[in-house]
This record gives structure tokens, C-alpha cells and sequence, in this order.
């Protein structure tokens, strides 16, 4: 077995490979706003000019990498699985972190050096109600595919008050969301 | 490479609050530290496999209620630099906070831990779900996950909202900020870069002044 056939390259060459990492390192650096604000990009590509996925596998890996814990950004190595296996999943996702990560880190350490500097003072207090308020339109974003059903905004409502006024763990909401939603959205 | 974290390399253990070496800074009153990488890696994973429909209410959950590694505000500011910077936001916090305790290796293990064991699942449940996806409970079960994902972004909004009283801008300017960003982003559905840009430059002008003038 050569090692091509190892990491499951699915018949792609290492030019490929090589193709989809420096692709999604682009994307890593315009990913402003979350990972997710290039899906549409990785859409046209993947599946419109490179031929390497289908439109469905597309959806189900975006709705999939939601579904499941962890980070959302794991929609990637979906991408990267169906395109060329075990190999494709590295390239995907070292490509969408790496060059994103190395700036965050950068930026993370000249901030703790100059902590007091006014500018980044200024810079840090006058973005905060904009990461409030990009909050709220993600949760509001997330509910488009419900909105229509007052039983989803109900559930919505409901997981807001119960996260505000006690500490039962996320985990048996999301849960009691599923039972919820396999008896009244189905 | 690596920084120095504290002045005193005594591990932390179980969940009671670490001692203080000297006062601690008055906004982080109780704050501890992670004692290890592998620490930051426990717990990191800990909170992606809660984290169904993102990780973000869960790493304020884990890192600021119930680890205190972070103090309300703390945990915005780092998520606000997160949210600018491009790239996935949690994976930018969990690398500027792993950095910020333990260098690079913890800017590694912090990041591992959010994507290793999650990355395994999804890959699993990927090769699984074909099988199922056309049951109606099943999608049914997805829809009302989705609908619980989007109450607890909402929730920790408004959880974190408590922290704007301590914002230079004042509530009114922070408010208005906030809805500003809700209305362009979530209702108009403007390209995010605009907005941020745009309305960025009035809050940080605006904090700009107040903490010129509080100086003067």
C-alpha cells in the first residue's frame, strides 16, 4: 500500500491536496465574523468548480458538524472527508485554522504587552456591544429554518429563560430540544 | 517561547478556588489558573462535547462560572478580539487564552482539546446519518435542536449584557450599538465586514474620547 493509499486520497493527486489546503488557508484570513461566513465560498468551489462533492453532501455536512458537539468550523473536515478521506480532513482543517490561528495568537500576545495602551483600550471597549449585538443575529439567523412554527419559538423562548435563571447544563436542553422537536417539529 | 503565567507554579487541584498570590486584580476577584496542559485540554474538551450548535455558550458556562478562569468581562474582551480577527471564534479564544497560559503548547492543547474528540464524532455520525435523514422524527429532532442552539446564543447575550455597565461608552451608546449591529446583521442581512467596519469605527471613536477625557 502506498501511502496515497493510506490517507484515503480517493484518486486525488498531491497537487490536489496541495490545492485544497492553500484554498482554505485563503479563506482561513477572510473568515471575518466566523468560520461559517465562508460556506458560500467553499460551496462554489468544492462543488461548482472542482467537482469534488455534491450540493447534498455540501448541506448534510453543514447541518451535521451543527447537530454534533464541538466546534461548528468541524463542517470543514466534513468537506475535507469527502473530498480526499483522512488526507483531506488535514488539509481542510489545518488550512481554515493555521493562518487565522498564527494572527490570533500574534494579536493575543501584543495585546497582553500593551494592555494599557489607550488605543486598544478604546478599540476593545467600543466593539464590545457589536460582539453583543452579532450574538443576538446569530441566535436569530439560527432560528430561520423554525421561525414559521410557534412551537420552535417557544423552545426558543424557553431555553432562554431556563439558561438565565438556572445552571443546568446545555448539554440536557439541547437534549430535551431533540424530544421536543421529534414529537411537536416533526 | 512560553510565558511566564503566575508567580507561583502550584497546581490547582479539584474545583475550590486557588490561593491568591498577592491582591488580585479588583474586576477578577477568586480568579484561578489552569494548572497544566493537560488541564486545558480536559477542560476544553469538556466544553466542545457539550457544545451541540456551537461551543461559545458553553466555554462561558465552563471557563467563567465554573472553572473562573475568566472574569465576565475578561471573557467578552476575548471574545471580542476573537470575533474581529478572522478565523472560527472559539478556536481564536481558546488559542490566545492557551498561549496566554502556557505559550504555544498552550495555544495547542487548548485547540486539540475543542477539535480532536468532537472531529472523530462528526466524521462517525457523517458516515451514520445517510441512513436516517429521511425519517421525519429524526428531522424533527434536528429542528428542535437548532431551535435550543439559537436560545442559548441568545441567553449568553444576555448574560454577558451585565458587562457593558462597566464599558467606557455608557449604557446609551452601548445599546445603541447593539441594536445598530442587530438590525444590520440579523434583519438586514448586511455583509458583516460593512457593518463592523462602520459601526466599529463610532464605538472605538467614541471610547476613544470618554477615556481621553477620563485621563485628562
Amino acid at each position: 500500500m502506498s501511502p496515497a493509499d493510506l490517507l484515503g486520497l480517493h484518486g486525488l493527486g498531491w497537487a490536489d491536496l496541495v490545492q485544497l489546503w492553500l484554498h482554505f488557508s485563503l479563506l482561513s484570513l477572510l473568515a471575518v465574523g466566523g468560520a461559517i461566513t465562508t460556506a458560500p465560498d467553499m460551496q462554489r468551489w468544492l462543488v461548482g468548480q472542482q467537482g469534488w462533492m455534491t450540493d447534498a453532501q455540501f448541506t448534510t455536512g453543514v447541518a451535521i458538524a451543527q447537530a454534533a458537539p464541538g466546534p461548528n468550523i468541524l463542517f470543514v473536515a466534513v468537506m475535507g472527508w469527502h473530498v480526499a478521506g483522512v488526507a483531506g480532513v488535514l488539509a481542510a482543517l489545518v488550512g481554515i485554522m493555521g493562518p487565522s490561528s498564527l494572527l490570533a495568537g500574534a494579536v493575543g500576545r501584543y495585546g497582553r504587552r500593551n494592555a494599557d495602551a489607550l488605543w486598544l483600550r478604546a478599540f476593545t471597549a467600543g466593539l464590545t456591544p457589536l460582539t453583543l449585538g452579532l450574538l443576538l443575529s446569530t441566535g436569530w439567523v439560527l432560528t430561520a429554518p423554525t421561525r414559521h412554527r410557534w412551537e420552535a419559538l417557544a423552545l426558543v423562548a424557553a431555553t432562554v429563560v431556563v439558561s438565565a435563571r438556572s445552571k443546568l447544563s446545555p448539554m440536557w436542553q439541547i437534549a430535551a430540544g431533540a424530544v421536543v422537536g421529534a414529537l411537536a417539529l416533526a | 517561547m512560553s510565558e511566564p503565567r503566575s508567580p507561583s507554579d502550584t497546581p490547582a487541584p479539584g474545583p475550590g478556588p486557588a490561593a491568591p498570590d498577592g491582591p488580585p486584580p479588583a474586576d477578577s476577584a477568586a480568579l484561578r489558573q489552569p494548572a497544566s496542559c493537560t488541564e486545558l485540554f480536559r477542560v476544553f474538551n469538556r466544553l466542545a462535547m457539550q457544545g451541540f450548535g456551537g461551543v461559545l455558550p458553553i466555554a462561558h458556562r465552563e471557563l467563567v462560572e465554573r472553572e473562573r478562569w475568566l472574569s465576565p468581562a475578561q471573557f467578552v474582551e476575548l471574545l471580542t478580539v476573537g470575533q474581529v480577527l478572522p478565523g472560527p471564534n472559539i478556536i481564536n479564544l481558546s488559542v490566545i487564552f492557551g498561549d496566554r497560559c502556557f505559550g504555544w503548547r498552550g495555544a495547542l492543547a487548548a485547540s486539540a482539546g475543542l477539535l480532536a474528540l468532537p472531529m472523530l464524532i462528526v466524521l462517525l455520525l457523517t458516515s451514520a446519518y445517510q441512513q436516517f435523514a429521511d425519517h421525519p422524527m429524526v428531522a424533527g429532532a434536528l429542528r428542535g435542536m437548532g431551535a435550543v442552539a439559537a436560545g442559548l446564543v441568545i441567553a449568553t447575550a444576555v448574560k454577558l449584557a451585565r458587562t457593558l455597565k462597566g464599558n467606557p461608552l455608557g449604557l446609551r451608546w452601548s445599546a445603541l450599538l447593539v441594536a445598530a449591529t442587530v438590525l444590520m446583521v440579523g434583519g438586514l442581512r448586511w455583509p458583516m465586514v460593512w457593518v463592523v467596519l462602520g459601526l466599529g469605527a463610532v464605538g472605538m471613536a467614541v471610547a476613544w474620547r470618554r477615556l481621553r477625557g477620563g485621563q485628562a
